[in-house]
């Protein structure tokens, strides 16, 4: 039996990992909820901003949740270093969660969930005052950003953006030269036949759908609005419409270009084993022609390219009058409502926001500060016809309602489900057509409108 | 201690047992049976998971479960890992046998086999993630086996995902099977081999007249838990493909409708109703596979 010993040995050894796997993902928690207990700071009145020598006299001990678990431990560290400069008595600890909307639901029935962090998105807009503390009437703090109507209930504002993205299509400039492709394609038409010259004339994949990874494809549905060339389109026409997949709507149109690209072999061989990761060292070096992507992943692509200015942006193709480039928030920063520090994590929101550099440099976006300058990439745009907007917001009474009509009809806007279903019977391995889903997509949206729209 | 040393003899042992048992049984409450009861009483509510108000709404979710044929679809995908599930279990009881008896490196082989089950689910999706690639490891030595027309794309394809998927699965768990036959077949005592080794007999008889009968229980026991396992499989297609390309599972579906649509209500009634399936069939089982006395 004395072989045993190397089983049990292995054994054991799991043990061990998995005991300090446990121990050093609790660590932080643990140690934010004792300081913070010993902490019996302000109060509830909502924070105001410090200024001048206030900032000397705030203190306390604030959590920082982030999403960013790339850069939590090396450019977080020095905006706090900055950030102390300015606030000496505040400690601030970061703890980064890597499936950050899942992870964070789930801390959010507790008490236990930071001082400072990113609002999730699937938090029904209804429900922020719960969890979130009220930064302020959102007519004043207009005056200083933009994208604050996507989390603000009742003219009050529980977030403000971390940064503001941009959304269309990422491509390699080398090889749309190399394909023989001069122009960039502006229509449906001239982008598809793009994606088929990048097929027949070089080596590189036209258009990489990250199908695995998912969360990928819903990417797609930020650009609805460019497809529809009208701002109102996403918050206001489509939650008055029985026909949101039906021919000739931009949902429509907008996933055409997903099949029509799977079907044609536009698409990576076996979409069923993509690597998000690799795929953007890929794009960066010329292996892939185009991804639907967001501005954040502009700068992540560049930082793997061996020559960065081969990495371009272009709005996603469109057939309408003119063509929109949405804006909208990446993830809102907020504060905590069972924070023990509020102050201190105000003194935070407001300094990351419009000192860090976070918006335009880690987010790749633009800074939600108003009259902050436009990002490099996008200085190409100035003067064309491209218009970078915000989506016009839902009209009063009915805020919420497209995801409201979404979640009733478990249709997934913002999930990669039905994306997927369009590659997999785009690539044969399904048997219904793109009506098919389409028809089936606009029943379901049909029934659940019904249902939202009367419960009103 | 001279509280304790004062008590009768019978009074220590009660205190001895009531207070050993003590950490267990709270442990048990706290994770197994309070989540359930919560489990019962969300799937009575349209509660989306952070709200905090919850609205009763009767057996409305369960109605919805049950008019709507397409969450019942996906069991078809079970049937799969059914199949996979005597596999796994003939792999297991042919590997526990043959190292029961007196094998060079059997300890060695016992670890090889049982190292799957110490690996962590998702490390195992994502292995079998490269394994299945067009240009993973399957695929490369098919190539160097000479059997390059075997290449497929084993994920893409919709009549081999799920075998793949299963093949992955029965991976991963057979070496908890081969551990519980192992032990059983270790219990039956040398000298019974040793009679029958004099009354002529091979190792076949052996295997067919001793250990089976021995371990019967064990096998019943084994099947059981690898049939409830089939009917609820989740994390193997979920870390490896979602439940995308025809390889959703009813646990992946409900963990969808929790996380993705916010329907905790509805996905807590479709754990109860897997629940249910589960007693059921369990129930079944042992009926039809009589019990000897």
């Amino acid at each position: 039996m004395k072989k045993t010993k190397a089983i049990t040995g292995l054994a054991a050894l799991t043990l061990m990992a998995g005991l300090f796997a446990g121990c050093s993902s609790n660590n932080n928690a643990d140690n934010a909820a004792a300081t913070n207990a010993g902490n019996n700071g302000a109060g509830t009145a909502a924070t105001a901003v410090p200024e001048g020598d206030a900032a000397k006299d705030i203190k306390g001990n604030i959590t920082v949740i982030t999403q960013r678990t790339d850069i939590v431990d090396t450019i977080f560290k020095d905006y706090a270093a900055k950030f102390n400069e300015k606030y000496p008595d505040v400690k601030v600890n970061f703890e980064a969660l890597s499936t950050y909307e899942d992870q964070i639901k789930i801390r959010m029935s507790t008490d236990d969930y930071g001082d400072v962090l990113l609002l999730p998105t699937s938090v029904a807009i209804k429900d922020l005052p719960d969890f979130f503390e009220p930064l302020g009437q959102k007519a004043d703090l207009e005056q200083q950003y933009t994208g604050l109507e996507e989390r603000s209930v009742d003219g009050v504002s529980y977030g403000i953006p971390i940064t503001v993205n941009y959304s269309g299509i990422i491509y390699n400039k080398q090889v749309f030269k190399d394909a023989g492709i001069t122009e960039v394609p502006r229509t449906i038409d001239q982008f598809m036949t793009a994606l088929q010259n990048i097929k027949d004339k070089t080596d590189a994949v036209p258009l990489y759908t990250n199908y695995a990874a998912g969360w990928t494809l819903t990417q797609w549905e930020a650009v609805l609005a460019t497809v529809a060339g009208n701002r109102d389109y996403v918050n206001i026409a489509q939650v008055a419409t029985d026909d949101n997949f039906v021919q000739g709507q931009p949902h429509y149109d907008l996933y055409k270009v997903m099949y029509d690209a799977a079907k044609n072999g536009l698409i990576e061989e076996d979409p069923t084993t993509t690597d998000w990761e690799s795929s953007k060292a890929d794009l960066a070096n010329g292996k892939i022609g185009t991804m639907v992507l967001g501005s954040w992943a502009i700068g992540q692509v560049k930082g793997l390219a061996t020559n960065p200015d081969d990495v371009g942006f272009m709005p996603f193709p469109t057939n309408a009058e003119k063509i929109l480039v949405p804006l909208a928030d990446d993830y809102n920063l907020g504060i905590s409502i069972h924070s023990k520090n509020k102050e201190a994590a105000r003194a935070w929101v407001d300094w990351f926001i419009n000192e860090s550099g976070y918006p335009t440099t880690e987010g790749g976006g633009m800074s939600p500060v108003k009259g902050a300058e436009l990002p490099e990439i996008l200085k190409q745009f100035e003067g064309t016809e491209v218009t970078f907007d915000t989506l016009t917001p839902a009209k009063e009474g009915e805020e919420g309602w497209v995801d409201a009509i979404d979640k009733e009809a478990e249709i997934g806007l913002w999930q990669p489900d039905f994306k997927k279903v369009i590659i997999e019977a785009a690539i044969g391995n399904r048997k219904d057509s793109y009506d098919d889903i389409m028809k089936d997509l606009n029943d379901k949206w049909k029934a659940a409108r019904a249902k939202v729209t009367a419960a009103q | 201690m001279e509280r304790v040393s004062n008590l009768s003899y019978k009074n220590q042992r009660i205190l001895i047992i009531f207070l050993f048992s003590l950490v267990p049984v709270v442990l048990l409450l706290t994770f197994s049976y309070l989540p359930v009861i919560k489990m019962f009483q969300y799937s009575f509510t349209s509660w989306d998971g952070f709200s905090k108000n919850m609205e009763y709404v009767g057996f409305d979710n369960y109605k919805t479960i049950f008019t709507r044929p397409e969450y019942f679809a996906v069991f078809k995908v079970s049937l799969y890992y059914f199949f996979a599930t005597f596999v796994q279990m003939g792999l297991a009881l042919y590997f526990a046998t043959i190292l029961s008896f007196n094998v060079r490196l059997k300890n060695w082989f016992k670890g090889i086999l049982f190292f799957p089950t110490l690996l962590n689910g998702v490390a195992i999706g994502f292995i079998f993630l490269f394994f299945f690639k067009p240009e993973g490891t399957l695929n490369t030595l098919l190539e160097l086996a000479g059997l390059g027309a075997w290449q497929q794309k084993w994920l893409l394809n919709p009549h081999l995902i799920n075998i793949s998927l299963a093949f992955a699965s029965v991976w991963r768990y057979m070496g908890m099977n081969f551990i519980i036959f192992l032990g059983a077949i270790s219990s039956i005592g040398s000298d019974i081999y040793e009679a029958s080794e004099i009354d002529g007999a091979n190792r076949w008889h052996q295997f067919r007249h001793i250990i089976l009968p021995s371990i019967k229980r064990i096998l019943q026991l084994n099947l059981i838990l690898a049939v409830s396992g089939a009917i609820g499989v989740f994390e193997i297609p979920y870390v490896m493909t979602g439940g995308s390309n025809g390889s959703s599972t009813f646990v992946i579906q409900t963990v969808d409708v929790a996380f993705k649509y916010s329907k905790l209500g509805l996905a807590s009634a479709m754990a109860v109703v897997l629940l249910g399936i589960v007693i059921l069939v369990t129930i079944l089982q042992r009926v039809l596979i009589k019990e000897e006395k």
